[in-house]
């Protein structure tokens, strides 16, 4: 029969891959579409609100999270997912979703040692990286200060 | 059976003397629908959780399976079940509500045709009159202990498959009417470097091949000989790479081929390779070809449930995956 570097060679070669040409420009919509809401409820909120652009900028994320969760609660999400990919996983509203999902799912398995400990299960090497990386980031500017 | 051969010819016929095949919703939804014998509303079962549900739904097929056979839960001498949660949670519990000895089996999604070997072993050997063969599993189950959280806005990588949410059942006795158990081929695991948990058909497909080509070695068959040749899950894909591998030995068996996998879903269901898990082979074979071998639409067959004997800890410290299959032949008069 075929040794095994031949047919890890033979699957390589034949395995069906993804169709980026369709993948992609859905995934860049959906992205795009859900940058232009956030933007909208920015502008909004900047004009109508007596509040600061920085103000006006976590009001907007906070929204935008709440939008992905409530989603996610719906079992709307993973719908919006399987058709936009990264599309729906990249802006924050999928940063939502992987903290919200685990949280119903292991919701079965009592609120502390169920939803609490796998709560960030998805999320926690995001965040770990991103603490991480801020860290890396301080220390830059802190040096660069120096002289 | 002597030393180095892995062939098992059984001269007192075990008998499959009844199946049941339950599934779940979106499996009903699919090509076989008329054949399974009972198809859930809700994959829920009224139950909390889905593992509850699982098992729920594994504790059914064995019961209807044993009502249908026409015996009483007392007479049966053995259990044999298997499923793919951690310390297979749905056979345990469902043996839990049952007056049967126990036997907890695990082969991955193989683990119905080690449980139907080992039943005509028992049977053959004459120490045991009736034994029951189950395996169950649960898409719901099995995605968030292999996968993610089912709410997860995740894609399915083109070669993935999807679990079937099924069960089924066999009772097998040393006498009655049925479909026979004639021969058996027990698997070696087969491991050929694929380390990508999302192409569990090309995992399995060299142990499937092995054990089809050792098979007919064996026991001096050609592939024709069978009306089918069926294996468990290896889904369109897996399919096409056993093909491959039997060619490259000078075996070709495309053209009496069948894969549970491919059979239980439609194209347009979105599930990419097709279907696995435990309950695929066990709910097809149960129904649709119990169903065939009874009306004489197929007269011999070589059912070849696989497995991909992976883990999740073993799949994050870089181990390839490793497959198993096991062959058993089933004929009619």
């Amino acid at each position: 029969m075929i040794d095994n570097k031949a047919y890890v060679e033979l699957v390589k070669k034949t395995t069906p891959k993804s169709k980026e040409l369709k993948t992609l420009p859905i995934a860049f919509a959906v992205g795009g579409l859900i940058c232009c809401i956030g933007q909208a409820f920015r502008l909004v909120y900047q004009t109508y609100l007596p509040i600061g652009k920085m103000t006006a900028a976590s009001l907007t994320s906070i929204t935008m999270i709440f939008i992905g969760s409530l989603l996610t609660g719906l079992g709307i999400y993973d719908k919006i997912g399987k058709v936009a990919g990264a599309g729906s996983i990249v802006p924050i509203t999928g940063f939502a979703n992987s903290v919200v999902s685990p949280a119903m799912e292991f919701n079965r398995e009592g609120v502390v040692l169920g939803v609490m400990s796998k709560m960030f299960v998805v999320a926690g090497p995001v965040i770990v990286s991103g603490v991480v990386a801020s860290i890396i980031i301080a220390l830059g500017y802190y040096i660069a200060g120096l002289f | 059976m002597n030393g180095g051969e892995q062939t098992i010819i059984f001269h007192n016929k075990p008998r499959i003397v009844a199946g049941y095949g339950i599934v779940g919703p979106k499996e009903g939804e699919g090509p076989l629908a008329d054949y399974f014998d009972e198809i859930a509303k809700d994959d829920l079962f009224d139950q909390k959780s889905y593992e509850k549900a699982e098992c729920k739904m594994h504790l059914l097929a064995i019961e209807r399976a044993i009502e249908r056979a026409g015996v009483n839960e007392s007479d049966m001498c053995a259990l044999l079940s298997g499923d793919l949660l951690n310390q297979i949670i749905s056979s345990s519990f469902s043996a839990r509500e049952l007056d049967i000895p126990f036997l907890g089996l695990y082969n991955a999604c193989s683990t119905f045709g080690e449980a139907l070997i080992l039943g005509s072993i028992m049977i053959d050997g004459g120490s045991m009159q009736r034994v029951a063969c189950s395996t169950s599993s649960h898409f719901s189950t099995a995605e968030r202990q292999y996968r993610y959280p089912l709410e997860l806005g995740t894609q399915m990588t083109p070669t993935a498959q999807w679990t079937v949410t099924g069960s089924g059942c066999s009772v097998l006795c040393r006498e009655g009417e049925g479909p026979f158990v004639a021969a058996a081929t027990v698997g070696k695991v087969v491991d050929y470097d694929i380390t990508d948990a999302n192409n569990m058909g090309a995992a399995m497909a060299p142990a499937a091949a092995y054990t089809i080509a050792t098979h007919l070695k064996e026991t001096d068959r050609k592939a024709d000989y069978y009306d089918a040749i069926v294996t468990g899950d290896l889904g369109i894909f897996g399919s096409e790479m056993l093909h491959q591998l039997l060619l490259s030995e000078g075996i070709d068996i495309a053209h009496v081929h069948m894969d549970c996998g491919k059979m239980i879903f439609d194209e347009k269901q979105k599930v990419h390779m097709g279907g696995s898990g435990a309950g695929c082979s066990s709910s097809v074979f149960n129904t649709y070809f119990l169903q065939k071998l009874h009306s004489g639409e197929l007269r011999k067959i070589l059912f070849v449930p696989t497995g991909a004997l992976l883990s999740k800890v073993s799949s994050l410290q870089g181990e390839s995956i490793p497959g198993i299959a096991h062959a058993v032949a089933i004929e009619v008069e």
